[in-house]
């Protein structure tokens, strides 16, 4: 069994869209709510997709803008332009 | 082992002896009864007697606990660090092997703490 | 000549070019010259290329994502505060963590961000170095900005004004003086692991993520908006520590038994720093989000073996306190309460009994231990305290010479006897609270024979006003500790009958009356 990848953000209006789009793009995500803050576990990968944030959001978005909103994450990261990506599978 | 460093690294121990004007740390703890949650620490001259952790500290430090007015002063266990002696009350703390930053543990046979919770 | 726009650089090309390209090799002086510190530690580098921030952030972009995350910190912090939001928490017991919390941690953040500037100095590699000057400039914004959130709870109540003063000689506060001080003593690789790796990334979780939501329950805007603005900074922390470790150890199989003696050494160091958190989820916040017990589970254990068994490819072990620490979650929060409750008048915040309801909650928390170890001492005292006896222990602690927690937690197999473990070095010697501990020591004697102890200051005359004669037989430093600690009485004792209790009350009727 592979180990879980989470990522965590402050609950705000974008990260309502981008909790969304992980929950479409990553089969077996669970959304854990806690006061003020959302978690999300994958197991194994998880990937954010530029598009679809932008899709949920209604607007362009630049995966950077998520420093503002991340509260912690768990597995290696790879960052590019078009998908934030955390796994434990290398 | 030793430190990594790069040059000399020589201190000398914050706490030795001669910081402590002529006076010996002293640690004393009352097993299972942690509800005092860790050993209290003393200054005393190695010329104190003995007697004088039981007049006056133990009693001060402990005397809260309902155990306390309990104990069989006879069947009381001493250890100094891990090793039991029996201490002469009469006696220095030099004069029955107590040294600096000695840890003198007692135990109360049947006193185990509220409702023998080790506290 | 072509007139098409020039084409928008990708993440990867602005990082090499802003990062990389701006770097070069040193020729009028040799760079063992100009780096000196990275080769001390026995540390093998070949390739400093190797190492690149995931995150592929270039200050360009980190000033502007930083200035958005302050912009809407103080725009919170200016609605709270004008809003009377201190009257909005659940409960003026409350602000005791805040007092604890926020008392104890910016010189920390001091500390990490003047750790940072030096790895920005001394690290070869431009990837890391420019990682580890945002890092700095990260703490100093903490460290700042938890002051500024804390300044209007310090208008209206007591215990907040001395932090500064009291961090290099408060006894509560020589853990994580300690802490910050070792590492930063410490060569750089091994700073990097014991901040970067062992504390960011395999501990901050139990502190920020938890504990934060949980000041978000109770109604802390400030706090929260605080320790989130920081968090958010604390998942590149996280992400440069793993960076770090994978590095070092894909450089040479040689770095292995010195990262491993690291990971080992700060994840148990950062464990007994994490003791009060222990304390403050479970007892200090009114409403309570989860049990220390149960963030322990989802934040070390759980996260902490993904992250071991994916190390494990390297030859890394799980660090050998770990087994430890599953044992020990049971019990720290509960013997941490113990010992702060029963040295009231000797610390800046307030204590008190648990309600009824509260104890039943720890006991539904901790099935295994509460009611058996801990329920009867707390009942005994809320019992006492009735009777007008609250419980003070006037004595002087004994310490872990290596961690400086006081010598309270229990033999790993036996909760009802305190853990002892002792050293002689060079003739002298030297207790502390566990095998980790003790291991720490032996390692580099040295360095911790130089511990601050704040009880043997005492004894050794070193907190007494001038004029008074330390040398005396009657000498008793207890009397000068709290003038020197600059304690002020408002702030100690228990919170029952505090001024923090009878002004809150005060505050919230005249909010909710005419």
């Amino acid at each position: 069994m592979s180990s879980n990848t989470f990522i965590a953000f402050q609950k705000n209006e974008d990260t309502r869209c981008i909790v969304e789009a992980i929950v479409d793009d990553n089969p077996g995500a669970v959304v854990v709510d806690q006061p003020a803050m959302v978690k999300v576990d994958v197991p194994g990968r998880m990937v954010i997709k530029r598009t679809t944030v932008e899709e949920k959001l209604g607007r362009e978005f630049d995966l950077q803008e998520l420093q503002v909103h991340l509260i912690t994450i768990s597995g290696h990261l790879d960052e590019t332009d078009d998908e934030f990506c955390l796994s434990w599978e290398q | 082992m030793s430190v990594a460093s790069i040059g000399p690294y020589e201190f000398e121990s914050r706490d030795s002896l001669r910081h402590f004007n002529g006076k010996q740390l002293l640690y004393v703890n009352w097993e299972k009864h942690r509800m005092f949650s860790r050993p209290f620490v003393l200054a005393l001259r190695p010329e104190t007697p003995f007697s004088v952790l039981l007049e006056k500290y133990i009693p001060e430090a402990y005397a809260f606990h309902p155990d306390f007015p309990r104990i069989d002063w006879t069947q009381v266990i001493w250890q100094n660090s891990s090793m039991r002696f029996v201490p002469e009350p009469g006696k220095t703390l030099a004069e029955n092997g107590i040294g600096h930053k000695d840890l003198i543990r007692f135990t109360t046979p049947g006193l185990d703490g509220l409702n023998g919770s080790g506290y | 000549m072509t007139t098409a726009p020039p084409k928008k650089l990708s993440l990867k090309e602005r990082y090499t070019l802003m990062t990389r390209d701006l770097a070069w090799d040193t020729t009028y002086q040799p760079m063992s010259k100009v780096y000196p510190q990275v080769g001390y530690e026995g540390i093998k580098i070949h390739d400093w290329n190797r190492w690149e921030d995931p995150f592929r952030l270039t200050m360009d972009a980190y000033w502007k994502y930083q200035a958005e995350k302050e912009r809407k910190l103080y725009a919170i912090l200016d609605a709270f505060n004008q809003n009377n939001g201190h009257l909005t928490v659940t409960d003026a017991r409350y602000i005791n963590v805040l007092k604890l919390y926020l008392g104890s941690t910016p010189p920390l953040e001091l500390m990490a961000a003047r750790g940072f500037t030096n790895m920005g100095r001394q690290m070869v590699g431009a990837g890391p170095r420019v990682a580890c000057l945002m890092q700095a400039v990260d703490e100093y914004r903490h460290f700042q900005t938890q002051i500024h959130s804390v300044s209007n709870y310090n208008k209206y109540y007591n215990g907040l004004d001395e932090f500064a003063h009291q961090q290099s000689r408060m006894w509560y506060l020589s853990d994580g003086k300690s802490f910050f001080d070792d590492a930063i003593t410490a060569g750089p690789f091994e700073f990097m692991v014991a901040i970067g790796f062992a504390f960011e990334y395999v501990l901050t979780n139990i502190l920020f993520v938890p504990f934060i939501s949980g000041a978000a329950y109770n109604g802390d805007l400030a706090a929260m908006t605080v320790g989130f603005s920081a968090q958010s900074d604390e998942a590149r922390h996280m992400t440069l520590g793993l960076e770090c470790i994978k590095f070092l150890l894909e450089q040479d199989p040689d770095n292995l038994p010195i990262v491993q003696r690291w990971i080992d050494k700060w994840t148990w160091r950062g464990t007994r720093k994490l003791g009060a958190v222990g304390m403050m989820m479970d007892y200090m916040l009114p409403k309570r989000i989860m049990s220390f017990k149960e963030a322990w589970e989802i934040y070390f254990e759980q996260n902490g073996s993904a992250l071991f068994n994916d190390l494990a490819r390297y030859g890394i072990k799980v660090p050998a306190c770990f087994s430890q620490t599953v044992v020990e979650k049971e019990h720290v929060s509960h013997q941490s309460w113990i010992g702060f409750y029963m040295k009231s008048r000797a610390m800046s915040f307030h204590t008190w009994v648990p309600g009824p309801e509260e104890l039943d909650w720890l006991s539904e928390k901790y099935p295994n231990t509460f009611d058996r170890f801990y329920r009867p001492t707390l009942e005994h005292w809320d019992k006492m305290e009735k009777q007008g006896k609250r419980f003070v222990n006037n004595t002087q602690p004994m310490n872990c010479q290596c961690c400086l927690n006081t010598i309270k937690y229990n033999e790993p197999d036996d909760p009802m006897s305190t853990c002892f473990r002792e050293s002689v070095y060079k003739g002298e010697k030297f207790h502390f609270c566990s095998d980790h501990c003790k291991a720490i020591f032996d390692h580099e004697p040295e360095k911790y024979v130089q511990a601050y102890i704040s009880s043997h200051q005492a004894l050794q005359g070193n907190c007494a006003p001038e004029g008074v004669d330390v040398t005396a037989n009657d000498f008793d430093p207890a009397r000068y500790m709290n003038d020197f600690w600059r304690l002020d009485p408002r702030a100690t004792g228990d919170f029952n009958g505090s001024d923090d209790q009878k002004n809150f009350a005060a505050w919230r009727a005249q909010a909710t009356t005419n």
